[in-house]
């Protein structure tokens, strides 16, 4: 107890002896959180369009006004030429053009038939359904307006819809995001200080002296990473605080449960970054090698993308990807109050997960060169 | 000199591990991109509650159950367990009919569907009921089409410019491009004098005959030459893997790649005179480099919907102005008439850099 003591020891006066890694340790959840939970949407907020009416009707100019109306349009050009429109999409000035062709009053009222045209700059696939989307409901509504204007039926639409939101009623983004931040916060921490760390005596040489003393491998190994643990549960700790007092996210459920998980999760996250600083030799590569696992894990992982709309093959890589399970976690319990029950899948996973990956680790770190 | 660069190259190659992450990774990036990650909507699951049980209820759910977003997963019997399946979270959304609903709407010609969403996905949340809403009025669009005296059809033809099939790796090619060169070049080249100064190698590169100069363009060629075979396996990848086409001038394209390699190292050599150790360099580079890179670029993100300091942040990026720019050249075929000012930009960051790492370069040490 007492060798693994010291260990523990000379790793915190190292860590606290590198003052931009102190710095960067409370900078980090901060800079993330501000940072990540603004920039990382994919909400649309405002559509900008140039209509191109060659119509100049009545009807036509009442479509426009269903579009003007709409907190979600801006109407930057209005014009009758489609070439105009076309270049304004290619400067990137606007997102779509709504193009009215002449003869549709007319159309409409003698043969009940009419067209209109809309391009949408498809550069971002997914934006460009949703905003293409938009449009043609609305168009669709003016469509229904004018029937039940002129059928006679009593003036609402027969089938009404309403929509309510649980969990998160005004839709707010940054209350998702956050707590995925999180996440990655603690997984930084933990493998990338863990990974560099054992590496860096190897490479400086201080390996050796460690080596030829009596300490016992599980006791080097405990010491090398405890503090570790300790510091990443202490940075999240420290981000719930930042979520909460600068963010003001909702905590519904149990924050002992977050930290249960969170310490399981760590273990497997410590015995990543030191497989990965047993398998290198330089710094260098180790930061290579966790950077390249991360990066994955983390696109994988649902924290920015839904896992739901994956292929098969992807959803079955995450079974091995410890990130995934936490960040599914980590908002269940914060957002949704889920207690341990409907978490324990994950929960027993990771346990055998963090079992494997710190036998493994302990088993290739080899106290001979 | 040239024995120098030499060197260099020894350094990078042998050491296999890294060549096979520096080659493996841009492949493995644009594959995921490519197949699996996306932000559109497949197969969420919902569950229906339906007390009436009857034709229209019947048809409607049928219409949502065939359409590709969502998976039906199950059909409740009362309220009280639509927050049980969400804390379970396998569900998304629920979507709950009106007792008697085909008879309210044949006597009544009213009746009401709610829509229960998980907003803890609020992204998800409000696409899937905008989806929902626009199956059901697609519905009574039908059915007000076949009772109307006079039916109205406004056809509307949805046209998807530069991208017809919508594929979300389009928009990621240009930008995962961006984050490797950053990657390479900036990252590796800091990391890369940042060792040299830690293992106290640089000293004796000081006092040999080599002037700064050399030092610094011995450093950095090999990456010049490793960042740009990466771009172009990204591109070919790209392009015969994916489909993504290169539609503008491939030679105005390598002269802004090579001119954004040129700024990365710069850069790199910047964060190299400032980092004193490995550990330094990687969190300046990854904190100051990477994050940007990713988020404040419009890489995955629109920069256009965020708050306007980072609006305002994001024009100091210089990934962003370059991915503007090889998007414009290769999904738009833009001519340099309208990106020079995107161009200029660049220019003027080398410059900046440049100018400061000259000031900071120390010959001695302290």
């Amino acid at each position: 107890m007492r060798t693994i003591a010291f260990i523990i020891r000379k790793e915190f006066i190292q860590l606290f002896r590198n003052k931009v890694m102190v710095r960067i340790i409370f900078a980090l959840p901060i800079i993330q959180m501000l940072v990540l939970s603004y920039t990382a949407t994919f909400e649309i907020k405002v559509i900008r369009v140039h209509v191109v009416d060659q119509d100049r009707s009545k009807t036509s100019r009442d479509l426009i006004g269903h579009f003007s109306g709409s907190p979600f349009y801006r109407i930057t050009e209005y014009s009758n030429s489609e070439t105009l429109a076309d270049e304004d999409i290619m400067k990137g000035k606007v997102h779509q053009v709504i193009s009215i062709p002449s003869g549709f009053e007319k159309d409409i009222n003698t043969s009940g038939k009419a067209k209109v045209r809309i391009a949408t700059n498809a550069i971002d696939g997914a934006a460009a359904a949703l905003m293409s989307a938009y449009t043609i409901s609305i168009i669709q509504d003016f469509n229904m307006n004018l029937m039940v204007e002129s059928s006679g039926f009593p003036l609402q639409e027969p089938i009404q819809t309403s929509w309510s939101f649980w969990f998160n009623p005004e839709l707010n983004y940054v209350n998702y995001m956050v707590p995925g931040i999180l996440v990655l916060l603690v997984t930084v921490i933990g493998m990338f200080l863990s990974g560099m760390n054992l590496v860096k005596e190897k490479e400086i040489g201080t390996i050796e002296q460690i080596n030829v003393t009596p300490i016992k491998k599980y006791q080097f190994i405990i010491g090398k990473l405890l503090p570790y643990w300790l510091v990443a549960l202490f940075e999240l700790a420290f981000g719930l605080v930042v979520a909460k007092l600068i963010f003001n996210i909702p905590m519904v459920g149990s924050i002992w449960l977050i930290f249960l998980f969170a310490g399981v999760y760590l273990l497997v996250a410590l015995g990543l970054g030191l497989l990965i600083s047993t398998k290198t030799n330089t710094q260098q590569q180790a930061m290579f090698l966790a950077w390249f696992f991360l990066v994955l894990f983390i696109l994988m992982s649902g924290l920015f993308t839904p896992v739901d709309s994956m292929p098969y093959w992807a959803k079955i890589i995450n079974i091995i990807n410890p990130v995934a399970y936490f960040v599914e976690v980590i908002r269940m319990i914060m957002l949704k109050g889920s207690g341990f029950m409907e978490i324990s899948h994950n929960f027993f996973i990771l346990i055998i997960y963090a079992v494997l990956a710190l036998s493994i680790a302990t088993w290739q770190y080899k106290k001979t060169t | 000199m040239r024995g120098f660069i030499i060197k260099e190259f020894y350094h990078i190659f042998r050491d296999v591990r890294t060549m096979i992450i520096l080659f493996g990774m841009p492949v493995v990036q644009i594959l995921l991109f490519g197949f699996a990650l996306t932000n559109e909507i497949k197969d969420a699951g919902i569950a229906i509650l339906d007390p009436s049980k009857d034709l229209v209820t019947k048809e409607i759910t049928g219409k949502i159950v065939a359409s590709d977003y969502f998976r039906l997963i199950e059909n409740l019997d009362n309220e009280r367990q639509i927050e049980e399946k969400f804390r379970e979270g396998k569900i998304k959304e629920v979507i709950v009919f009106e007792d008697n609903f085909a008879e309210k709407l044949e006597k009544d010609k009213k009746a009401s569907i709610h829509i229960i969403g998980d907003a803890s996905d609020p992204n998800t949340a409000s696409l899937l009921a905008n989806y929902t809403t626009a199956i059901i009025k697609d519905y009574q669009v039908g059915l007000l089409q076949s009772q109307a005296t006079v039916p109205i059809t406004i056809t509307v033809e949805p046209e998807m410019l530069f991208n017809q099939e919508l594929k979300g790796v389009f928009m990621f090619v240009p930008g995962i491009v961006t984050v490797l060169l950053m990657l390479v070049c900036a990252m590796m080249t800091s990391i890369s004098i940042a060792r040299e100064k830690e293992l106290g190698t640089m000293e004796v590169l000081l006092v040999s005959p080599l002037k700064p100069v050399h030092i610094i363009v011995g450093k950095v060629t090999p990456y010049i030459v490793l960042s740009l075979i990466n771009a172009l396996t990204i591109l070919f990848l790209g392009y015969f893997v994916f489909g993504v086409p290169i539609r503008g001038n491939l030679g105005l394209l390598l002269f802004e790649t090579v001119l954004f390699i040129v700024m990365a190292l710069s850069m790199g050599i910047l964060i190299s005179t400032i980092a004193k150790n490995q550990q330094v360099a990687l969190f300046i580079s990854l904190a100051g480099l990477m994050l940007p890179t990713i988020l404040l670029s419009g890489f995955i993100f629109p920069v256009e919907n965020m708050p306007w300091p980072l609006q305002w942040l994001s024009n100091i990026m210089p990934s962003k102005w370059f991915i503007i720019i090889i998007r414009s050249i290769m999904l738009k075929g833009s001519g340099i008439q309208f990106i020079w000012k995107e161009t200029l930009i660049i220019l003027l960051m080398i410059s900046i850099f440049i100018g400061l790492s000259v000031k900071n370069f120390k010959v001695r040490l302290e």
